[in-house]
C-alpha cells in the first residue's frame, strides 16, 4: 500500500505554508501528524499533487494562556496536550478527551489541529472542543478569521476550511471554577473510534440545581451533535435527579445516527442516552470536587 | 541398557501396543539417563535471534537485482473480463513486465490443483492463477506487474485498463444454496459443490420416540486468521543451472516444492522451497497454490532476475483464504434425565468462490460436534456451497469451533429446558475413562474411523469446575447482582482431533564436533519447534539442548512431508524426531561398542559421551563416534546400515489422536451498552504427554485470544454486492491486550497410545470452544439464547431487548 | 508583507538521519516511508511492516525518543532526527534486560510483532522505570499480536521494570 507520487514541501515558516496552499489550492494537502492522512495516502484514497509538511513550523505548536483560558497551536502533539498542566488545570475535559484517542504511539505524532481539521464524525476532539465553546483560528494569505464550533464543523469529514486555509490555533475558555465536566464514550475496543460518545459540562447552584449544561455527542451524526432540548431539560433541576433520565430520553428521541458495520442506528441512539446520563452524573460529582 | 534389542518387536503387536512399547523404551532410557529436557519449560533457542531484529521473514530476504511484484485484483465480486490492455503499464519507466492470463504458458494457465478430493465433492472447482474471462470474488488476481520497486509497481497497476462486465453476485449463503441464486460456476449448474451425509445408528427412530426434542438455528460468520505477517514470495532463478529457489511464507514448503517442480517441468532437486521465519500461519498459509506462488517464480524465470511479492494488509483481507461461515439447523433428542438419544444437524457451509481445499472444514465440524458425549444416533448432513466471496480453507480450529459451538449450545438448552444443572447434564452424557478406545462410528478428515484413543473427560470437567469455582457460582452471581453488576459463567467441553497423518519425518546427524543437527519436514510459524524437537533429541542422545540445531521448512534439508496444520506437528513430526533420535542413539552405541570393545549392553550415554558402565574412563565422545562412523579407509559393517552417525525416520499415525478439554469463563456485561468484559478465563486441556509446558501454555493463551476475537470482535462483512467492507484493521477488530485476560491453565494428561511420545496436539485448543463459552456465559448473565457468532455491543443489545420479549416455545414435545 | 524565499516542491530529497547512533546520509524519494527506508535502504529489517495504516504497531520505532509508527512517516520527515530501532537494543549474545525478560516469559512466538513491542516498552521503561499495570496495558494497547495472547508480554515488561 504505497502512496501515489506527490511532491513535497517542508516550510519552516507559517507564511511559506500559506503561500504554498494559496498557490496549489485543492492540489495540495497539509500534513500534520499524519495519523489520519498517511493511511489515506497509502490506500490512494487521497492523491494530492503536493504535500505541505507542517511539522517544521515551530511556532504552530504551543500552549499559552489566553483570556483566562488557553490558546493551543494546531501542531501541538496530542501527547503534549493530555499531560500539560495548563490543560489539566483549565480545560481538563480536553485532556480527558485526548486520552481516549487511539493509543500513546498515535498520540505521539497526532496533533490537535490535525484531528480537528480532519473532523471524523466518531472522533473525540470535535465534540470536546464544541462542548468547551472553542474558537478556531483559520489563516490564509488573505488574512485570518475566527469561527466558533458551529461555524467550523460543517458536515461529514468537512470543516469550513477553504483549500488555501490552515487551522493555526484553537482557543478555549477555561472551565469555570464551579463547572463539572465529563467525557464518556463507548467503543468496541479500548482506543477505537467511539460508537457513541459525549462531552459534558455542567454547572450547579448551591442547591444542586443546574444553571448551565452542555452536551455534545460524537459518533451519532456527521459531526459533533448538540441537542439543546436535552440541555434545557436539566436547567433548574436537581442533578442528580429524575431530570437526568428525562434528559437521556430526549437525547434518544432527537438523534438520527447512522448504521454501519459496527453498530446500528438504534444502538447508537440508545447508547448516547445512556452515556449522556452517566456523563451528567460524573460531571455533577466533579462540581463538588472542584469547589 | 540400550533398548535396541527390545525394539525388534514381534510383528503381531498392533500399532498402539507397538507405539506404547517404543514410547516406554524411550522414556525408560531417558529416565535412566536422567531426563533433562523433555517436559521442561526450556527457553526457546530461536528467541535471541528474533528479539534482536535478526529474524528472516520473507520480506527480509533481499537478493541483489531484485524486482518487485504487485497484483491487480478484481474490484467486482462477479464479472466477465472483457478486455485487458496493459500496454500503458508496460511502457512505464521501471516496469519490467505485466502478465495477464494470456501470458501464462500451459499448464500455468490451467486451474490450480485440487487438494483433497472427496467422493461427494462433485464440483471441485479451483481458480486460475490470473483470471481468464471471469472473476468470481473481489480480490481475485487479474494481472501481475513486476517493476523496480513496489511503489512503481503499484503506479503501474493503475495504468492497466480492464473492461469488466459486472454480473449479479451471490453473497448470501442461503440464497446461494437455493434454486434462484446466480451461479458462481455456470458450468456446474448449481452452487452446491458437495452434499455429504454421515449417520450413526437410527436417528429417525431416536427422534420419533424421544420424550423431548429441541431445535436451534445457529449461524457463525466469516473471520480471517490475520497473522501479523501477511503472505509473501521471493523467487530466485538460475537459468544456467536451472535451479529455482523460493522463499515462501507458507506452512507447507514441501508440497509447494513438489507442485512447482511439476508445474515448471523441473526435477524436484532443482527446486528448493524455504519457509523462512514465518510471522504466524494459523491455517490459511497452507494452500497449493495461491496464485502468487506461481506468478512470482514465473516472472523470475522469464526476467532472469529475482522477484519478490509481499502481500499488503488490504490484499490479505481479500486474497488470503477465510473461514467460519456456516448455518446449522440442529435438533437434539433427550430423555427425561437429559441423556442424549440423538442429534441431527443439517447445515450449509460457505466455501467461497472456489473449493481447492475440499471438504475438510465441514467434515471436521460434523465430526467434532459429537464431542465427549455418548451419542448413539447421529445424522450429520451438509452442503458445501459456492458464493462470490473469498475462498475458504482451514483457519485455526478448522470446523471444530462450529461443532463445539453447536453441541455446547444444545447442552445448555437441554439443561435449561429440563431444569438440570449445566455441568450435571454434561456429566450424565460423558464417555467414561474405561470406554477407550471409543468408536464414534464416524469417518474423520483423514478418512480413518473416528476413534477416540484415550481421554478422561470427567476429570477434565471436574478440574475446570474446581478452578472456576462452579460450586460457589450461584452465590457469587447473586452477590454481584445485588451490587448492580451483571455477571455470567460459561462452560464448554470439547474433543479435538489432532495428530493425523499422513506422515512426517526427521533426519538427525551428529557431526564430528559432537554437535547435533536435525532436519524435519514441518515448518514453524512460532510454535517453538526448534526448541521442542531439540528437547526430544537432547534427551535421546544425552546431550545439552543447546548443542542441538533443528532446521525446519527447507526442502533442501528435508524433502518428504506435508506441513504444519491440524495440531499435528508435536505428534507426528515429534514422533518422527523421537524415532530418529532413538535410531541414532542405537547406532552410536553400536559403533561405540566396537571402539570400546564392550557389549552395547554395558554402555551408557550421557553428557555427550558413551562410556562403559562402572568404568567411566573407558569412554568416547559422540563426536569421536561420528568420526569413527565415517572412516576414510577400511569398510563399514552391514549392521551400521550406512556411514555416519545419522538416521532418518518417519512416523505415520494410523489415525488421529484426540485431545480434549474444557473452558470456563466469567464475564461481566453492561446491560445498557452491551459491553462485555472477561473477568476470568479457565482452560483445562488434555494433550497427553507435555514436551514443553511453557510453549504449550503459550499456544493455549494465544488461541484464547483468537477465540475472544472470534466471539466478540472479528467479523468479515460483505455487502450484498460482494464487496468486503472490512479491509483494514480499523474495521476488522483484533483483540488487544485490554480485551484478553491471562487464562488460567490446568492440565490433565492421558497419553495417546498411538505414538511413541504419547502426545496429542494442542495448537488449536485455545480457540476451539471460545465462542461456545462466551455464548454460555452471556446466556447465564442475561437470559438470552445466543445462537450466532461473532457478537458485538450492538448485536448483544438487540438480543437483550429481544430476550425481554416473551420467548417462543421451541420444544417439539413436552 | 515581506516576501519569503519560495521553496520548490521536490520529489526527491537528501536526508541526514542519526540511526541507532550512526549518521546516515541518503537521497530518497519523498513518498518513501520511514519503514521502507530503514528496512531496504539501510538493511535494518528488524522493524516489520504489518498493515501500513498505523494500527498493528509492528513498525514502531523511536523518533527522537518517542515511539511512533514508521509506516506513517516519510523518510524525509526524519531528516535531522534521531531514529532508534530494535537493532540498537541488544545482540543475541548480549540481550538487554527487557529482551531477556521477553525470552524468560515466552513473550514471543512468531516474533513478527515483537520489535514493535520492544520499542514501545523501551520508551515506557525509560520514562517510568517501575510502570504500573495500567501504564503497561496502555502502552501494549497500541500493538497487535496474534500469537501470544498478550499476557506474557505484559508480564515480561513488568519483570524488566522491577
Amino acid at each position: 500500500m504505497k502512496p501515489a507520487p506527490f511532491e513535497y514541501l517542508a516550510p519552516r515558516r507559517r507564511l511559506e505554508a500559506l503561500e504554498a496552499l494559496s498557490e496549489y489550492g485543492v492540489e495540495a494537502k497539509a500534513l500534520a501528524g499524519g495519523q489520519s492522512l498517511v493511511p489515506l495516502l497509502a490506500m490512494r484514497l487521497a492523491r494530492p499533487a503536493v504535500l505541505v509538511d507542517l511539522n517544521r513550523i515551530r511556532d504552530l505548536a504551543f500552549i499559552r494562556p489566553y483570556n483566562g483560558g488557553l490558546a493551543i497551536g494546531a501542531m501541538t502533539r496530542q501527547r503534549t496536550v493530555e499531560a500539560h498542566r495548563l490543560v489539566v488545570a483549565r480545560v481538563p475535559l480536553l485532556a480527558e478527551a485526548v486520552r481516549c484517542i487511539a493509543h500513546p504511539q498515535i498520540r505521539a505524532r497526532g496533533t490537535i489541529g490535525g484531528s480537528l481539521a480532519h473532523a471524523d464524525p466518531s472522533s473525540e476532539l470535535p465534540a470536546a472542543a464544541a462542548a468547551l465553546d472553542a474558537h478556531f483560528v483559520l489563516a490564509s494569505v488573505r488574512g485570518e478569521r475566527v469561527l466558533n464550533s458551529e461555524q467550523f464543523f460543517t458536515g461529514y469529514l468537512t470543516t469550513a476550511l477553504e483549500p488555501d486555509e490552515l487551522l493555526t490555533e484553537v482557543r478555549l475558555p477555561a472551565l469555570l471554577p464551579d463547572a463539572g465536566w465529563a467525557f464518556v464514550e463507548i467503543a468496541r475496543r479500548h482506543g477505537d473510534f467511539a460508537l457513541a460518545g459525549v462531552a459534558a459540562v455542567l454547572r450547579l447552584d448551591g442547591d444542586g440545581r443546574c444553571t448551565e449544561a452542555q452536551l455534545v455527542f460524537t459518533g451519532v451524526g456527521p459531526g459533533p451533535v448538540r441537542i439543546p432540548q436535552a440541555e434545557q431539560a436539566l436547567l433548574g433541576q436537581q442533578v442528580p435527579g429524575p431530570s437526568v433520565a428525562e434528559m437521556a430520553r430526549i437525547v434518544q428521541d432527537n438523534l438520527d445516527p447512522p448504521t454501519d458495520i459496527h453498530a446500528t442506528a438504534d444502538y447508537r441512539r440508545h447508547a448516547a442516552g445512556v452515556l449522556a446520563g452517566r456523563a451528567m452524573l460524573q460531571a455533577a460529582n466533579r462540581t463538588r470536587e472542584r469547589r | 541398557m540400550c533398548a535396541a534389542k527390545t525394539l525388534l518387536l514381534p510383528f503381531w503387536l498392533d500399532i498402539p501396543q507397538r507405539s506404547r512399547a517404543i514410547r516406554q523404551a524411550v522414556v525408560l532410557e531417558a529416565h535412566k539417563m536422567g531426563t533433562r529436557w523433555f517436559g521442561e519449560r526450556i527457553r526457546r533457542v530461536e528467541d535471541p535471534r528474533l528479539l534482536t531484529g535478526r529474524g528472516s521473514y520473507v520480506d527480509d530476504i533481499h537478493p541483489p537485482n531484485l524486482l518487485h511484484g504487485a497484483v491487480l485484483r478484481s474490484p467486482h465480486a462477479r464479472a466477465r473480463v472483457v478486455r485487458i490492455d496493459a500496454s500503458k503499464a508496460r511502457a512505464m519507466p521501471g516496469v519490467a513486465a505485466v502478465y495477464t492470463h494470456a501470458d501464462l504458458p500451459p499448464p500455468l494457465g490451467d486451474p490450480l490443483p485440487r487438494l483433497i478430493p472427496h467422493p461427494t465433492l462433485i464440483h471441485h472447482k479451483t481458480q486460475v492463477a490470473l483470471a481468464a474471462d471471469i472473476v468470481r470474488h473481489v480480490g481475485e488476481p487479474v494481472a501481475f506487474v513486476v517493476a523496480e520497486s513496489r511503489y512503481l509497481a503499484e503506479d503501474a497497476l493503475e495504468a492497466i485498463e480492464v473492461e469488466y462486465d459486472p454480473l449479479p453476485a451471490v453473497v448470501d449463503l442461503e440464497t446461494a444454496a437455493g434454486p434462484d441464486g446466480p451461479l458462481v460456476h455456470e458450468d456446474a449448474g448449481t452452487n452446491v459443490a458437495a452434499h455429504y451425509t454421515q449417520r450413526v445408528g437410527d436417528p429417525e427412530g431416536a427422534f420419533a420416540s424421544a420424550p423431548r426434542v429441541f431445535r436451534e438455528r445457529i449461524r457463525m460468520d466469516r473471520g480471517t486468521a490475520a497473522s501479523m505477517e501477511t503472505r509473501g514470495v521471493v523467487a530466485i532463478w538460475d537459468g544456467r543451472m536451472r535451479n529455482l529457489v523460493i522463499y515462501d511464507s507458507t506452512q507447507s514448503p514441501i508440497p509447494i516444492r513438489n507442485g512447482l517442480a511439476r508445474l515448471f517441468g523441473l526435477p524436484q532437486n532443482n527446486v528448493r522451497v524455504i519457509a523462512p521465519d514465518v510471522g504466524g500461519g494459523f491455517g490459511p498459509k497452507i494452500m497449493m497454490f495461491y496464485p502468487e506462488e506461481i506468478l512470482v517464480p514465473l516472472a523470475a524465470m522469464r526476467l532472469n532476475r529475482p522477484v519478490k511479492w509481499i502481500e499488503d494488509r488490504r490484499e490479505n483481507f481479500v486474497a488470503t483464504n477465510q473461514e467460519r461461515e456456516q448455518i446449522h439447523d440442529v435438533e437434539i433428542a433427550v430423555d427425561g434425565e437429559g441423556r442424549i438419544l440423538g442429534v441431527r444437524t443439517v447445515f450449509l457451509h460457505d466455501a467461497g468462490a472456489y473449493i481447492a481445499y475440499g471438504l475438510i472444514v465441514p467434515i471436521v465440524a460434523s465430526t467434532t460436534l459429537v464431542g465427549p458425549y455418548r451419542i448413539p444416533n447421529y445424522h450429520c448432513e451438509f452442503k458445501a456451497v459456492f458464493t462470490n466471496k473469498t475462498q475458504v480453507s482451514p483457519y485455526r480450529g478448522a470446523g471444530r469451533p462450529h461443532g463445539v459451538f453447536i453441541m455446547e449450545r444444545l447442552m445448555d438448552r437441554v439443561a435449561r429446558e429440563l431444569g438440570v444443572d449445566r455441568a450435571e447434564v454434561r456429566r450424565r452424557n460423558l464417555i467414561q475413562p474405561d470406554e477407550f478406545p471409543y468408536d464414534t462410528g464416524l469417518i474423520y478428515q483423514d478418512n480413518a474411523p473416528l476413534i477416540y484413543d484415550s481421554g478422561n473427560y470427567p476429570a477434565v470437567l471436574e478440574k475446570t469446575l474446581g478452578m472456576i469455582g462452579y460450586a460457589q457460582w450461584p452465590q457469587q452471581q447473586a452477590e454481584a447482582r445485588r451490587e448492580g453488576r451483571t455477571l455470567g459463567l460459561g462452560l464448554a467441553l470439547y474433543v479435538e482431533g489432532t495428530g493425523i497423518g499422513p506422515y512426517e519425518g526427521c533426519r538427525i546427524t551428529v557431526e564430528p564436533t559432537g554437535k547435533v543437527f536435525a532436519a524435519t519436514s514441518v515448518g514453524t510459524q512460532g510454535q517453538g519447534h526448534f526448541t521442542v524437537f531439540a528437547q526430544i533429541i537432547a534427551d535421546a542422545l544425552g546431550v545439552d539442548v543447546r548443542d542441538v540445531t533443528v532446521t525446519t521448512g527447507d526442502t533442501a534439508a528435508f524433502g518428504w512431508g506435508t506441513g504444519t496444520f491440524a495440531s499435528r506437528s508435536a505428534v507426528v513430526a515429534g514422533s518422527a524426531v523421537a524415532l530418529a533420535g532413538q535410531a541414532v542413539r542405537e547406532k552410536a552405541l553400536t559403533v561405540a561398542s566396537g571402539l570400546l570393545e564392550a557389549s552395547t549392553d554395558d554402555l551408557e550415554l550421557a553428557g555427550g559421551k558413551i562410556f562403559v558402565r562402572g568404568a567411566p574412563a573407558r569412554s568416547v565422545t559422540l563426536g569421536e563416534v561420528a568420526t569413527a562412523a565415517n572412516p576414510l579407509r577400511g569398510t563399514i559393517p552391514k549392521e551400521w546400515e550406512g556411514p555416519g552417525l545419522e538416521a532418518a525416520r518417519y512416523f505415520a499415525p494410523p489415525r488421529g489422536s484426540f485431545a480434549g478439554g474444557c473452558h470456563a469463563a466469567i464475564v461481566e456485561v453492561d446491560r445498557d451498552t452491551g459491553a462485555v468484559r472477561v473477568e476470568r478465563y479457565v482452560v483445562v486441556h488434555d494433550c497427553g504427554t507435555v514436551i514443553n509446558p511453557m510453549i504449550l501454555d503459550g499456544q493455549i493463551q494465544g488461541g484464547v485470544a483468537q477465540g475472544i476475537g472470534g466471539a466478540l470482535y472479528e467479523r468479515l462483512v460483505y455487502d450484498e454486492d460482494g464487496q468486503l467492507l472490512t479491509q483494514t484493521f480499523m474495521d476488522y477488530l483484533l483483540p488487544t491486550a485490554a480485551e484478553v485476560p491471562r487464562a488460567e491453565i490446568g492440565h490433565v494428561e492421558t497419553p495417546s497410545p498411538l505414538n511413541p511420545l504419547g502426545v496429542k496436539g494442542a495448537g488449536e485448543a485455545g480457540v476451539i470452544p471460545a465462542a461456545a463459552v462466551f455464548a454460555s456465559a452471556l446466556d447465564d448473565a442475561l437470559g438470552t439464547r445466543v445462537a450466532e457468532m461473532p457478537l458485538s455491543h450492538s448485536l448483544l443489545l438487540e438480543m437483550l431487548r429481544g430476550a425481554e420479549a416473551p420467548a417462543e416455545d421451541r420444544s417439539v414435545h413436552s | 508583507m515581506m516576501r519569503t524565499r519560495r521553496r520548490i516542491p521536490v520529489s526527491q530529497a537528501q536526508i541526514h538521519v542519526r540511526v541507532n547512533g550512526s549518521e546516515v546520509t541518503r537521497t530518497v524519494e519523498v513518498r518513501r516511508t520511514l519503514a521502507d527506508f530503514l528496512r531496504e535502504d539501510l538493511g535494518l529489517t528488524g522493524t516489520h511492516v504489518g498493515c501500513e495504516h498505523g494500527v498493528c504497531g509492528a513498525c514502531t520505532v523511536l523518533l527522537d525518543g518517542r515511539p511512533v509508527r514508521s509506516c506513517l512517516l516519510f523518510a524525509v520527515q526524519a531528516d535531522g532526527a534521531e531514529v532508534t530501532t530494535v537493532e540498537a537494543l541488544g545482540t543475541p549474545e548480549a540481550l538487554s534486560p527487557l529482551q531477556q525478560a521477553f525470552m524468560d516469559h515466552h513473550a514471543l512466538q512468531c516474533g513478527f510483532c515483537t520489535p514493535g513491542f520492544l520499542m514501545s516498552a523501551t520508551a515506557l521503561l525509560r520514562d517510568h522505570p517501575r510502570p504500573s499495570d495500567e501504564l503497561i496495558r496502555e502502552m501494549m494497547g497500541g500493538h497487535l499480536c496474534r500469537c501470544t495472547g498478550y499476557a506474557a508480554i505484559g508480564e515480561a515488561v513488568k519483570t524488566a521494570g522491577a
